[in-house]
């Protein structure tokens, strides 16, 4: 069985293993559309969810500041992109024109939010990222009067789906003679940009800009004292994981075509840093596969409980929404006590953990 | 003067931590500053590199200090280790030596001074792959010595490098500074063992409650009543 693992002896199998993903990946949303097109809509909030891990990823993971209101800069990113493309305004720009708009002015609020607390660590600075997280959606809540920018709690809708001229990702279509339904096409394209946002992450980690973050989690003083600009790297982990948040957030808003605030509550900021921390924090796979866990489980749930319940006890006896907290909670748990350092840690936290039980 | 301090203070809130002290640093010398715990050493130490607030002049190579970042510092060779060795200390020994050249991009040089910190420190080349944390003390601070040494150094600054070491690693730590100063880096040593820090150095300043109070070459200190009561523990008569 080991031998079967053992890359480092065997190149060839990387480059297997890489082309089953692929190929799955690949067929996957036409293999999950002859269960449902629900399956494939699933498919595709879940690699919305990994984009937003691995953004959370550089800022906990990396530079090791917790931020519990990431869900601000999805917020930001679902917003800019709902306001610049639906009657709101009567604006319709191209998505390719909006995405990076998304992803800057959610830097510029990561920035923002990154600049007061630069002296903060630890407890004190989740509780200032979860005051600002709860800040933004307030404002979104109220930016109604007295002039009408965000709708409000009415949220906006008619958001414009993706396009490419005549090219409408929502709409369904027969290509190569096969079905294209809207979420199928979507999910090539998140596909896509997840995959981007992955080699930029991979990259990001083993650059220099990597190795000052690890320092700077590490132990500040002495990052500035070997001639890191501790204020600026700082700076850029929450300006670029607010930017993928907010590319994210884009893609939400023309997928869904409706937002309200309500989409953009606390326990979202808390599911994503839990998809971090239980995959395994600083690591990129360990991160994607905890989104993936995370997004993907309770979906399975929502489908059996009931099912279940019904075929043992004859009638539902717990709601599944209750039962898939209480499952989902114990499983964390678990996950807490036997991996404390995630399911695929870091080698870095690893180590962390590891000397601490030894000391 | 490699370094010249005139006039600085620290304040902690209403409390003058440094209460005006002058000192310099000529190139090549080797100068420590000895007084008791809480003198205000280390508060001096850090408000030179900007780690603090500070009020008075910091020239450094003829260049005034004030309003440059301490992440510049190193770039224009001045490095501190700081007090408590500060290594990072869940990466590995061979990824902190590393840490101390980021601020340098002459990558064949870098390698060449790895090299040179390896064979100066066989220990450190030994655990090349442990993390800093399992190391000992007297390792550690071989490691942030080394470490400091990476940025190539004109003027390093050390901050009590014998703090919590065993008496025979303290002396093998002080063998390693006669030996950075031999290689013609200036140091400025804060220390509380006077003794050992006074039979290394060139001259010496005695810190007493933010002020300094005596200043003067290192033998004559070693030699001087009053410090070998104060600090070298012995009967004035």
């Amino acid at each position: 069985m080991n031998a079967l693992f053992d890359t480092r002896n065997n190149p060839k199998l990387v480059w297997a293993g890489v082309a089953v993903i692929a190929l799955t990946l690949l067929v996957l949303p036409f293999a999950l559309a002859q269960v449902g097109t629900t399956w494939v809509r699933i498919t595709n909030f879940a690699i919305l969810y990994v984009l937003l891990a691995l953004g959370l990823n550089i800022v906990v993971g990396f530079a090791g500041l917790l931020d519990l209101g990431y869900v601000a800069f999805y917020a930001v990113g679902a917003y800019t992109y709902a306001l610049l493309a639906s009657p709101q305004f009567g604006l319709h720009l191209p998505f390719w024109v909006i995405l990076p708009i998304g992803a800057m002015v959610a830097a510029f609020f990561g920035v923002l939010l990154g600049t007061p607390t630069l002296k903060l660590r630890g407890d004190y600075l989740a509780i200032v990222t979860l005051g600002f997280g709860e800040i933004v959606r307030i404002f979104l809540n109220n930016l109604s009067r007295p002039v009408n920018v965000t709708n409000g709690p009415q949220g906006i809708a008619g958001i414009d789906p993706f396009s490419f001229g005549a090219f409408d990702f929502s709409k369904p279509e027969t290509l190569f003679g096969l079905d294209w339904s809207g979420p199928i096409k979507y999910y090539y394209l998140l596909l896509a940009v997840v995959l981007m946002v992955l080699a930029v992450n991979v990259r990001l980690q083993n650059s220099r800009i990597g190795r000052a973050w690890e320092a700077v989690r590490e132990d500040e003083t002495a990052a500035r004292a070997m001639g890191i600009n501790t204020t600026r790297m700082k700076l850029l982990a929450f300006a670029m994981g607010a930017s993928f948040g907010g590319v994210a957030g884009g893609m939400f808003s023309a997928i869904q075509g409706f937002i309200s605030p309500e989409s953009f509550v606390l326990v979202e900021s808390i599911m994503v840093v839990a998809m971090v921390v239980l995959g395994g924090m600083g690591n990129i796979w360990g991160v994607v596969l905890g989104a993936v866990l995370l997004s993907f489980v309770p979906e399975i749930l929502r489908w059996t409980v009931q099912p279940l319940q019904e075929a043992l006890f004859g009638r539902m006896l717990v709601e599944p929404e209750v039962i898939r907290m209480l499952i989902f909670g114990l499983a964390l748990v678990l996950v807490m006590l036997f991996r404390p350092a995630g399911l695929l840690p870091s080698a870095v936290r690893q180590r962390e953990l590891t000397d601490e039980r030894a000391a | 003067m490699l370094l010249e301090v005139q006039g600085l203070e620290v304040h902690y809130g209403g409390i003058r931590a440094v209460k005006g002290i002058d000192l310099a640093v000529a190139e090549g010398e080797l100068v420590c500053l000895i007084g008791a715990n809480g003198a205000g050493k280390t508060s001096a130490l850090k408000a030179i590199c900007g780690l603090h607030a500070r009020r008075g002049r910091v020239t450094y190579a003829g260049q005034a200090l004030e309003g440059l970042p301490v992440f510049e510092l190193p770039r224009r060779g001045l490095v501190m280790v700081p007090e408590g060795r500060g290594v990072f200390a869940q990466l590995t020994v061979a990824e902190n030596l590393a840490m101390g050249a980021y601020a340098r991009s002459d990558t064949e040089e870098i390698a060449g001074d790895l090299a040179r910190q390896y064979a100066s420190f066989p220990r450190l080349k030994e655990r090349r792959h442990q993390t800093a944390g399992t190391l000992s003390g007297g390792e550690q601070q071989m490691l942030a010595i080394g470490r400091a040494l990476m940025s190539r150094p004109k003027l390093l600054l050390l901050d009590e490098p014998s703090m919590g070491l065993a008496p025979l690693m303290v002396a093998k730590i002080f063998d390693i500074v006669r030996e950075v100063a031999a290689r013609g880096v200036t140091i400025l040593l804060v220390e509380q063992n006077a003794k050992l820090a006074l039979e290394l150095a060139h001259r010496g300043y005695v810190m007493e409650s933010g002020s300094i109070t005596l200043a003067d070459g290192a033998k004559e200190l070693l030699a001087n009543p009053k410090v070998r009561e104060a600090y070298l523990g012995e009967d004035a008569g």
